[in-house]
C-alpha cells in the first residue's frame, strides 16, 4: 500500500485549508475514475444470485481521457459469455450531455448507436449501473462533509451527496480512503431512503505504469463489489493485467477497432 | 464446397478434441453452440401446406467458429459453418456462413472470402443494405444471425480522419431466400404454371458486383453515402405468354443504389435517417412489368429508453415508385397493382428483467399502404451462461393476399429455440 502519495490528483486540497466536499468528490473521481492518461484491463464480472447461482461476464476494457475530468472513451470488447463473445462496445463520454454509444455484433457485422441512460441502465446485467463503470459528473449532486471515519483501519473523509435532478438514487453515503482518494465504501438509497446498495472496494493494488524514472503509481482497485441488499444479489468484479499509459489514440476508439480489435489488446 | 465444408468440420472437431485435452496451439479459438429450432404452424396444416409437415422448421445445427491469427502480423482466418440436420426433411446439410481471411496493413484493412455484411440504419427495415437476406430465417424464428446471409467476395476498408471508406467487390451473386410453396403458403399469380427456369447472374467479370461505403462524423452524426451496382435480390418472372401461360423464367435484373444515411444522438434518444434511390437499370421507363421500376425510399428512426432495462423504437418507412403511369398501363390483367406510395410504420418494444435473464420483446411491422401486419412477440430466458431458451411467434395478416405479409397469413407460427453454447 506504499506509495499511495506518490500521485496524487492535480487539483488536490490547497495546502493546509481542509478540502470542502466538493473537492473530495472531485479527487476521489480524478483516482477512481481518470487515473493515468489511458488504460487496459481485463475484467471479470461475477453475478451472484441469493441462492447462489452464479453468471459470469468477461471483458476487456480501454479508457482514454481527453481531458482530466472532461471527455473520455471507452471500449468494451466481450469474451465470455458465448453468445456474446466478440461483441464490441464503444462509449465517448461527455461530462455535460449525453454519451455517444455504439454496439458492434460480429455475427451480422452490424455497428449501431444504441440509446441508454445511464443512470437506469444496468451494465450487462450487473449490479453496477453504465454511471458506476464511466462515472458520474461531480456538479450532478450536492455534496456535504459529514465526518472523518476509520474504515478497516484507514481514515476517510464521509461525505453525503444528494443529487439535484431525478436519478436512480436520492442520497448516497461515500467513505473516502484520505491517502488514494479512492472511495472504499459507498451506500445508496432509494426513494423510500431505504439503504438498498453498497458498493466495496475489497482489494486496491498499486499499478506501476512506465520505467526508470519516469515511472508512475497508480492505486487501483482491482477487486469491487456492488450489492444490492433488498433483493441480496451482489456482483464482484476483478480486475486482473491492469496497464496504464499505454499511448492509445483516439483513433483507437473508432468503428474501425470495433470491428476488428487488435489481437494484441487481449494479451 | 461441400467436400471442403466436411473436411472443415473434421478439422475442427480435431481442434475442439485437442484443445480439450489441453494442447491447443495458443493462436487457434475454437467456439460453437448446439441450437434446436422449432417452428410450427398455428392453426396446423393449412390446405397449400398439405405436401409439407406442421412444422415449418425443425432442425439441429452444430455451429463450429474456429479462428486463426498470427501474432507477427496482423492477419487472421476465421471460418464459421453449421452442420445441419433438418428434421423435416430427414436430411443433413452443411451451411458454411462464414469462410474469409483478414489482413490489415497501414490504414487498410482487407476481408476476402464469404462474409456477413450489414450497411444502413433501418431496423429490419433495409435500404442501403443490399446484402442478401435470408427472410425464411426471418419469418420462421432463428436467431437473428440467420437472416444475414454471406456474401462471397472481397472488402477493402480504408480508415483516416477525413474519410472512411468500404469496398465490397462481390464475385458471386447470391439471391435473397424467400418464403416459397411447398414449405410456405404464398401467392402465386402463375401457381399453374409448372415449366419454371432460370438462373442466377453468371459468376463473370462484368456481373461482378460493386458495393461502396463512404462514412465519417458529422458533428454529432455517423454519416454514411453508399453506392451499389448489381442485381435485385428478389427474382423476375417473365412469362412466355399472357394471359395463357406455359412456361415461366426467373430472372434477376440489373440494380444501382445512390443512398445516404446519418444515426445520432438526439432528443434524449438515437435518430436514424437514411434515404436511397434505385435504379432499376433494365427497365427505365418503367414500361417492362416483369421488372420492378426505379423508386426512391426513405426511412426516419428513433429509439429510446422508456425506462430501467427497457427500450423503444419506432421507424416510418416509405416508397416512391417512379414512371408509375408506365407501370400502371403495362400491367398485365391477372398482376395485383401496387400502389405508387408506400408506407410502412415499425414499432419495437423491449423490456429486460432480472438481471438481464429474461428478454420480453415485440416488433411489429404494419404496412399503411398495403393494409398488412407482422407481429413478433418474443420471450428469451438465460438459464445459465451456456444456455439460451427463446419462445416466440410470427403473425402474419393482410387485407389482401397479394402483398408481401398479407400473402403468408396463412404461415403463422410459434417457435421455440433452444441454444447451448461452448
Amino acid at each position: 500500500m506504499a506509495g499511495f502519495a506518490e500521485q496524487r490528483p492535480q487539483q488536490g486540497s490547497t495546502e493546509g485549508a481542509e478540502p470542502t466536499a466538493t473537492q473530495i468528490m472531485k479527487n476521489a473521481q480524478q483516482a477512481f475514475y481518470y487515473l493515468g492518461e489511458d488504460m487496459k484491463v481485463r475484467v471479470t464480472m461475477e453475478l451472484i444470485a441469493r441462492n447462489g447461482g452464479k453468471r459470469t461476464r468477461v471483458m476487456t476494457m480501454l479508457r482514454r481521457d481527453r481531458e482530466e475530468a472532461g471527455d473520455q472513451k471507452y471500449f468494451v470488447y466481450f469474451h465470455e459469455p458465448g453468445d456474446v463473445r466478440g461483441m464490441t462496445f464503444m462509449t465517448w463520454k461527455y461530462p455535460d450531455r449525453d454519451d455517444d454509444r455504439w454496439i458492434f455484433v460480429p455475427a451480422v457485422d452490424l455497428v449501431r448507436r444504441i440509446a441508454a441512460d445511464d443512470k437506469h441502465s444496468s451494465f450487462v446485467g450487473s449490479d453496477f449501473s453504465y454511471e458506476d463503470v464511466s462515472g458520474r459528473d461531480v456538479d450532478d449532486d450536492d455534496h456535504t462533509l459529514v465526518g472523518q471515519e476509520q474504515l478497516d483501519g484507514r481514515p476517510c473523509n464521509v461525505v453525503q451527496s444528494i443529487p439535484r435532478g431525478p436519478g436512480a438514487w436520492t442520497k448516497r453515503i461515500s467513505w473516502i480512503d484520505l491517502e488514494s482518494f479512492l472511495p472504499l465504501k459507498e451506500e445508496y438509497y432509494d426513494a423510500q431512503d431505504e439503504l438498498y446498495r453498497v458498493f466495496t472496494a475489497d482489494e486496491i493494488e498499486v499499478v506501476v505504469a512506465g520505467e526508470g524514472g519516469g515511472s508512475r503509481s497508480y492505486p487501483t482497485v482491482t477487486r469491487r463489489t456492488m450489492e444490492n441488499v433488498k433483493t441480496g444479489h451482489r456482483t464482484t468484479v476483478t480486475y486482473d493485467s491492469v496497464s496504464y499509459d499505454l499511448g492509445l489514440a483516439d483513433e483507437d476508439f473508432s468503428e474501425r477497432r470495433m470491428r476488428r480489435p487488435p489481437r494484441s489488446w487481449f494479451r | 464446397m461441400r467436400k471442403a465444408a466436411v473436411l472443415f468440420f473434421l478439422t475442427a472437431a480435431c481442434l475442439v478434441t485437442d484443445s480439450r485435452r489441453g494442447h491447443s496451439e495458443e493462436n487457434v479459438e475454437v467456439h460453437g453452440f448446439i441450437l434446436g429450432h422449432f417452428a410450427h404452424l398455428v392453426p396446423a396444416l393449412e390446405p397449400c401446406h398439405a405436401t409439407s409437415s406442421d412444422f415449418l422448421v425443425s432442425e439441429g445445427r452444430i455451429r463450429l467458429d474456429v479462428i486463426a491469427w498470427w501474432d507477427s502480423i496482423e492477419a487472421e482466418v476465421q471460418i464459421r459453418g453449421d452442420l445441419v440436420a433438418d428434421f423435416v426433411t430427414n436430411s443433413f446439410d452443411v451451411d458454411l456462413r462464414e469462410a474469409y481471411f483478414d489482413y490489415a496493413a497501414g490504414d487498410f484493412d482487407f476481408r476476402i472470402g464469404r462474409q456477413v455484411a450489414t450497411w444502413g440504419v433501418g431496423d429490419v427495415l433495409f435500404i442501403n443494405d443490399v446484402f442478401p437476406k435470408d427472410w425464411v430465417s426471418f419469418f420462421t424464428g432463428r436467431p437473428m444471425e440467420y437472416l444475414k446471409l454471406g456474401v462471397d467476395g472481397l472488402r477493402t476498408r480504408y480508415s483516416s480522419r477525413p474519410v472512411n471508406a468500404e469496398l465490397i467487390v462481390l464475385t458471386n451473386f447470391t439471391p435473397d431466400d424467400i418464403p416459397t410453396a411447398p414449405r410456405f403458403c404464398v401467392y402465386d399469380p402463375f401457381a399453374e404454371v409448372a415449366r419454371r427456369d432460370g438462373q442466377l447472374p453468371a459468376s463473370t467479370f462484368e456481373n461482378a458486383e460493386l458495393a461502396l461505403r463512404l462514412y465519417r462524423r458529422v458533428g454529432n452524426f455517423d454519416v454514411s453515402a453508399y453506392f451499389y451496382r448489381g442485381f435485385w435480390r428478389t427474382p423476375s418472372f417473365s412469362p412466355d405468354s399472357l394471359p395463357s401461360t406455359a412456361s415461366l423464367t426467373t430472372f434477376y435484373p440489373r440494380l444501382s443504389v445512390y443512398g445516404v444515411s446519418a444515426q445520432g444522438s438526439a432528443l434524449s434518444g438515437v435518430l436514424s435517417l437514411e434515404t436511397g434511390y434505385y435504379d432499376s437499370r433494365d427497365d427505365h421507363n418503367g414500361n417492362d412489368p416483369s421488372i420492378a421500376n426505379s423508386q426512391w425510399c426513405f426511412l426516419v428512426g428513433y429509439q429510446k429508453q422508456l425506462w430501467k432495462d427497457a427500450n423503444v423504437g419506432i421507424q416510418y418507412y416509405g416508397e416512391v415508385m417512379e414512371d408509375y403511369s408506365n407501370y400502371r398501363t403495362t400491367l398485365p390483367r391477372p398482376l395485383p397493382r401496387q400502389a405508387e406510395y408506400r408506407n410502412v410504420v415499425t414499432l419495437r418494444l423491449e423490456q429486460l428483467l432480472h438481471h438481464q435473464q429474461w428478454r420480453l420483446s415485440i416488433f411489429a411491422f404494419i404496412g399503411l399502404t398495403d393494409e398488412d401486419y407482422l407481429i413478433r412477440p418474443l420471450v428469451t430466458h438465460r438459464l445459465s451462461d451456456n444456455l439460451l431458451l427463446a419462445l416466440g411467434a410470427n403473425l402474419f395478416g393482410g387485407e389482401n393476399d397479394s402483398t408481401f405479409l398479407g400473402q403468408l397469413d396463412r404461415n403463422d407460427n410459434v417457435y421455440l429455440s433452444v441454444r447451448f453454447d461452448f
